[in-house]
């Protein structure tokens, strides 16, 4: 309910912004194009209509899948969005993987022993993981890695295999490898996030009674960390990284333009230097519907989890 | 009391808390035996140090608490020396313990099966279903009624009296030979906490299990346990059977404390109190703890009492006992 | 025990530090530079604050003075000279300007963006905030709703969304900014003149009929304020952050205004060339102004954090 609100509104607002705050004609409208076409596409769009009307038009054209052709591609622009999806996608997701697989056991780890100097180290990085902007690192990894060591490439996607016509970096050693630096790099922030999240979870679990009490039954300190502590960590883990991936997504955009990485980010980036705005009008309703269902996922993947959230469901 | 070597036996216990401040001796010298099948309270206020020695007996005092010495003897092996996996082996298979608080000790997300099936098979090694057999029957005897289907119930769809019955079902699991109950009942109501004190007893004249059960409600022990162990900042003052020590109290400091409990004899009377408060276990003054409240403390006092036998089967830790005479 | 002794032991129990007069601003500083590295991060932060301010009479050059700047100079490596002898301590990037002096410049560029956005952020989330918890009801819930979801979208990708519709400069950018950060002042000051509002001091003044106005802004916003100045010293490290990246990207600032941001961006196509000077020294820069305004700004949650005094 308040998801499609929220597309609503968001509607709107592009809306407002690219005909009330521009000008549409220039906005929508090939600047070389000459004034029949122009008058074509003004009436084509229903430009010359009162501005409700024209909004009813753009939802209309909107809902059919219908968001203008891109200037610079001359295709339309949702297929082009659509396109760039999966290489974001593969991206996005590579870091959200090394969060957890970073994060979880490093942030375990610093809440079990919090005092010990390995600990500490881990917290400080953290801390630099928060505030150093992401292009920065990204820059400084392809100096280390690609620039001085030349141990990684810096910049594309190397050999992709086709997986459902989609083609993938992460089945060929040589796209994994491209893989590699920009997932780090968007994952770093993230990776910090994980650790702080799970090592306040863990300092605040291990003093439970429940974990006394699991000691008390002589169960194994692996099957105490593994389980006990680890299935109630993964709540907060989980519904945090499950909201943070569409910001994984937007952040993309910094990540894919330093690493060349052939996604929407990038796409979007150079369509807003190209003036290329169908395609970043485009780009927003996709985010948009991106993060609403996020949302509901979160939501649900939350009561999956959680037990005494899914009994409430189940009463209410 | 009965032959033979007790099931517990504990001697000069010493359970010291490290702090940057210096060490709280919580636990500072306290024996005591517990024979097979029978009962042992262990009273005293909070901070008298009677959760830290059940913790100390299981091997789960938290740090910066560590046993600085004496023995704890179980069916005659000091336990002290066990290595780390020896005493796993033994929580929750030969010694198990139940906890204060049943909305806290079972884990949120874990169903109960789980919970209990571990517990079996960290210490057997049986095949899940005989696991779950066993966790099943524990549950029909601590008296939840369908076991089968609660079996699958997460904690929250329990109410706190059935959960510290799982919670005591979870400790029935390998049969201990010894339960240390860490005031069970007191989070629970009356009606409730009375079903869960017959159960208790009636396991432990079935089973043979010894128990200690640790509380600071005396009218809990008068109706379930053996003997009691009275503990004031971290040492027992007073020894007995229940009987004895509830009726006839030597020590000033328990019978402060029975003075305290409103009863129906003592209606219309004012209620005795115990003046002041615990001290700090942190830098105890020498001589006897209890001085400071105490209505018969004079210069003696100043140095430290030992405990002793006062009368037959009576220990007291007092210069100045309230003997037949005096009570 | 006796009444009187008891009043006696109570009255020794004040420690000594109490019985002196303390200022709250006068704990507030001795419980700051109790951390070593905080107030080390303040005085770092006050001289780089000194260096943005002072930078036309600090910077060895003009460097967008064209008459200062000759190709001939282009891309030399740190600590060399130029013919006329003048030495390029950082180097010089790929218009031959000194890099020392463009990063004094573009350091000016990017807290003073940072900073005043920042501080006008902190204007409208204050009067939204305290509106919405004043207000109250409808009005509260309507306010809050759209923080929310404003929240929910990343900053970056408000910024550019922004950026993109309005296009470069110093002033859009400034839009950008303010509109990703009000709402965390919005939240911040709602949720802590909620708590204000409900004690009884605010109470009592409502009920010496004091104006609604008088009770805003004389008691319970001066409540507000330490969670405020909290969150304005971790947003302003994160604004000047995110100007940074959005330049980066070439969305923020236009090239005649170069902040910290620009100036790596520039340096980025060399870096491939093991150019590497352009690039790394103004990040070193950028890297060293959040890094301390983030310390100074754990410190003061840590102080200011009532929870976790005594």
């Amino acid at each position: 309910m308040q998801s499609s609100l929220v597309v609503l509104v968001m509607s709107l607002l592009v809306f407002i912004g690219v005909n009330i705050v521009g000008n549409p004609v220039d906005m929508l409208i090939n600047p070389e194009a000459d004034q029949e076409e122009i008058d074509r596409v003004i009436s084509d769009l229903g430009l010359d209509r009162p501005v409700h009307e024209q909004y009813g038009y753009f939802v209309f054209n909107a809902l059919k899948g219908d968001l203008g052709k891109s200037f610079i591609y001359g295709e339309p622009a949702l297929k082009l969005i659509v396109q760039h999806i999966p290489a974001t996608l593969e991206l996005a997701v590579a870091a959200l993987l090394m969060a957890i697989v970073f994060g979880i056991p490093l942030g375990v780890y610093a809440g079990l022993k919090p005092d010990s100097k390995t600990a500490k180290t881990i917290m400080a990085t953290s801390i630099l993981g928060f505030s150093l902007p992401t292009f920065w690192v990204g820059i400084m990894m392809i100096m280390v890695f690609a620039v001085q060591l030349g141990v990684l490439p810096s910049t594309g996607r190397g050999d992709t295999v086709d997986v459902l016509g989609v083609p993938m970096s992460f089945l060929t050693l040589d796209g994994l490898s491209h893989l590699f630096l920009p997932a780090l790099n968007l994952s770093l922030f993230k990776i910090s996030l994980v650790i702080r999240l799970s090592r306040a979870g863990t300092r605040e679990i291990v003093h439970m009674d429940y974990i006394k009490f699991a000691r008390a039954k002589g169960l194994r300190q692996g099957r105490i960390v593994m389980v006990h502590l680890m299935k109630n960590i993964m709540i907060p883990v989980v519904t945090v990284l499950g909201l943070e991936f569409g910001g994984l997504v937007a952040f993309s955009t910094v990540t894919e333009t330093v690493f060349a990485w052939p996604g929407m980010g990038k796409l979007i980036i150079d369509s807003i230097h190209n003036l290329d705005r169908p395609v970043v009008v485009a780009y927003l309703m996709i985010v948009v519907l991106l993060f609403v269902t996020i949302n509901l996922v979160v939501d649900v993947l939350y009561s999956v989890l959680d037990p005494r959230v899914r009994l409430q469901d189940q009463k209410s | 009391m009965s032959d033979g070597v007790p099931t517990l036996s504990v001697r000069d216990l010493r359970t010291h808390f490290l702090t940057k401040a210096g060490a709280v001796k919580a636990v500072d010298g306290v024996s005591f035996d517990v024979a097979k099948g029978r009962i042992l309270g262990l009273v005293g206020e909070s901070g008298s140090g009677k959760s830290v020695t059940g913790f100390s007996i299981i091997g789960l005092v938290d740090p910066p608490g560590r046993v600085v010495g004496g023995e704890i003897r179980y069916n005659g092996a000091n336990l002290l020396d066990l290595d780390d996996e020896a005493m796993r082996d033994l929580r929750g298979n030969r010694v198990a313990m139940i906890f204060q608080d049943p909305m806290m000790t079972l884990n949120p997300v874990l169903r109960i099966d789980t919970q209990m099936v571990e517990t079996v098979l960290a210490h057997h090694e049986v095949d899940k279903a005989t696991a779950l057999a066993r966790a099943r029957d524990a549950l029909g005897r601590v008296g939840i009624p369908s076991p089968e289907e609660r079996l699958h119930a997460y904690p929250h769809q329990f109410s706190g009296g059935m959960r510290q019955r799982v919670a005591i079902a979870i400790a029935l699991l390998n049969e201990p030979d010894l339960i240390i109950a860490d005031e069970p009942t007191t989070a629970l109501d009356v009606t409730i906490q009375g079903q869960i004190l017959f159960e208790a007893q009636k396991l432990c004249r079935e089973t043979g299990t010894a128990m200690i059960w640790i509380t600071h409600d005396l009218a809990v022990v008068a109706g379930l346990a053996d003997e009691i162990c009275v503990m004031y900042a971290g040492r027992i003052v007073e020894k007995g059977t229940v009987d004895e020590v509830l009726d006839r109290p030597i020590h000033p400091y328990t019978h402060g404390l029975i003075g305290s409990v409103p009863s129906h004899n003592s209606r219309g009377r004012r209620l005795t109190q115990i003046p002041g408060m615990t001290p700090s276990l942190l830098n105890l003054p020498p001589g006897c703890a209890f001085r400071e409240r105490c209505p018969r403390a004079d210069e003696a006092c100043l140095a430290e009492p030992e405990i002793a036998e006062a009368a037959a089967g009576r220990e007291v830790r007092c210069f100045h006992p309230h003997l037949e005479a005096g009570a | 025990m006796t009444a009187e002794v008891q009043e006696r032991l109570v009255l020794d129990d004040v420690p000594p530090s109490l019985a002196r007069v303390e200022t709250p601003f006068r704990r507030f500083v001795s419980d700051f530079t109790d951390s070593r590295i905080a107030t080390g991060a303040f005085i770092c932060f006050l001289v780089i604050a000194a260096i943005a301010v002072f930078a036309p009479w600090l910077a060895p050059t003009d460097p967008y003075d064209l008459a200062q700047v000759s190709v001939l100079d282009s891309n030399l490596p740190p600590f060399s000279e130029n013919f006329e002898g003048v030495t390029f301590w950082l180097g010089t990037d790929g218009a031959g300007r000194d890099l020392l002096s463009a990063i004094i410049y573009g350091l000016r560029i990017s807290l003073g963006v940072g900073v005043s956005s920042g501080l006008i952020a902190m204007a409208i989330g204050c009067a939204v905030g305290l509106t919405a918890a004043y207000a109250g009801g409808r009005t509260d819930s309507v306010i809050m709703r759209i923080v929310d979801i404003q929240l929910s979208f990343p900053a970056i990708l408000v910024a550019l969304i922004l950026l993109a519709i309005l296009g470069k400069g110093v002033d859009k950018i400034l839009i950008a900014l303010v509109t990703v950060q009000w709402a965390y002042y919005a939240r911040t000051v709602r949720a802590s003149a909620l708590v204000e509002r409900s004690k009884e001091y605010v109470e009592a003044a409502t009920c010496l009929a004091l104006g609604h106005r008088r009770i805003v802004f004389r008691h319970i916003l001066p409540n507000c304020l330490p969670p405020m100045i909290v969150v304005v010293t971790l947003q302003t490290a994160h604004a000047i952050s995110l100007e940074a990246t959005l330049s980066f990207l070439g969305v923020g600032l236009p090239t005649t205004e170069p902040s910290l941001g620009l100036l790596i961006a520039n340096g980025f196509e060399y870096m491939l060339s093991h150019k590497y000077w352009i690039s790394i020294f103004p990040g070193v820069a950028l890297l060293v102004t959040i890094i301390t305004i983030n310390l100074v700004g754990d410190q003061l949650r840590d102080v200011l954090n009532p929870r976790l005094q005594k």
